[in-house]
């Protein structure tokens, strides 16, 4: 790149102007994911025969995700280790791994919402399902499009190129993986 | 747990504090116990009916996971102060959604109202649940509680099983 930005830090916040512009989507999506979640949960509570529709959510799938996705964070964590160190295309090949890991959920999540939909439990079957539903597809929306810009960062880091994106995406995927952690025991434990 | 030791160490290394690759390694083994507790603790609470102990694995546990992850993975701890506070803020918003809207939603009944689709929808599902019965009820039940599919107003509309 011939030109840099200039406003690369503000003096104000003391934060890398790409790093803050994360942190400031991170909070945008807490109230995003916080309100679906406060509005499930006060439902949950709500309703008593609710309980009998969450039996039917499959617990395997949802343990198996859940490791996927707390894998692939560690290998977004050791890909901005590896940029830290300078070592651009070994943080690509990492960011790789993570995107693996997210095709890897997205493919066991197919699979169990071909099997529920199949047995009745559509996003118009009641309530309960239309929370499951609209909870873990927009979750799986952003594993989409986390993969999707991780597959991009990792195209300029594998040439040692802007390596502070590594982080910058790493933060986000991160935070993908914070919503599983709330969305697993709220959708797939609490029966 | 070795992995908070880590941080504790790390934490006054100021911004961007770089972590030995074994960090990462140790929080990771942590969440992965932490999650199979998560999923073995509910299973023993249901066993005995110790409600607490779903609660405590299931939903303190998580607590504890998220901490790990946005401390350990996310460096929030080593961030600039004005990022806690916009975050503190999202969250605090997030709760004033809860508090100000749960009221309405979790009673069915209060100063002349009452929340008459969410009580029928309530009496329908169960009766239809008893009739139908067990954790195979897509299995034949819902031909078996007729005439109660006439489906309240309201949010709850298609009775579950009736379609296969």
């Amino acid at each position: 790149m011939s030109a840099k930005p200039i406003a690369t830090t503000r003096s104000a916040t003391g934060v890398q102007t790409a790093k803050l512009a994360v942190w400031w989507l991170l909070a945008s999506e807490i109230v995003i994911f916080g309100g679906l979640l406060a509005a499930y949960l006060m439902h949950r509570m709500a309703h008593p025969e609710w309980a009998n529709y969450a039996v039917h959510t499959n617990t395997l799938a949802g343990a198996v995700n859940t490791i996927v996705l707390l894998t692939s964070s560690l290998t977004a964590v050791l890909a901005h280790h590896a940029a830290e160190e300078g070592n651009g295309p070994k943080a690509a090949k990492l960011l790789y791994a993570t995107v693996g890991g997210a095709c890897m959920f997205l493919v066991i999540k197919s699979l169990e919402w071909s099997n529920e939909i199949a047995h009745g439990y559509t996003i118009t079957a009641n309530t309960f399902w239309s929370f499951y539903y609209t909870a873990a597809g927009i979750h799986g929306a952003h594993v989409i499009v986390g993969a999707l810009i991780m597959l991009w960062v990792a195209s300029t880091a594998r040439k040692n190129e802007e390596l502070h994106r590594v982080e910058n995406v790493g933060l986000y995927w991160h935070f993908v993986d914070l919503v599983w952690i709330f969305l697993f025991p709220l959708l797939y434990i609490a029966k | 747990m070795s992995a908070d030791n880590a941080a504790a160490h790390d934490d006054d290394h100021g911004h961007g504090a770089h972590h030995p690759v074994e960090y990462y390694y140790k929080t990771y083994a942590a969440l992965v116990v932490l999650f199979l507790v998560s999923v073995i603790g509910p299973y023993i609470g249901e066993v005995t009916g110790l409600w607490w102990l779903t609660l405590i694995t299931a939903f303190g546990i998580a607590f504890v996971k998220a901490g790990l992850v946005i401390r350990n993975f996310m460096h929030l701890t080593v961030e600039k102060s004005f990022v806690h506070y916009f975050l503190i803020t999202a969250l605090a918003f997030m709760a004033l959604f809860f508090f100000a809207v749960s009221p309405d939603v979790m009673n069915h009944e209060g100063t002349n109202w009452k929340n008459l689709a969410a009580e029928a929808e309530i009496e329908r599902a169960l009766a239809e649940h008893a009739a139908g019965g067990g954790h195979h009820g897509d299995h034949g039940d819902g031909h078996g509680a007729e005439g109660d599919h006439a489906a309240p107003e309201g949010d709850h509309a298609a009775p579950e099983g009736e379609h296969h």
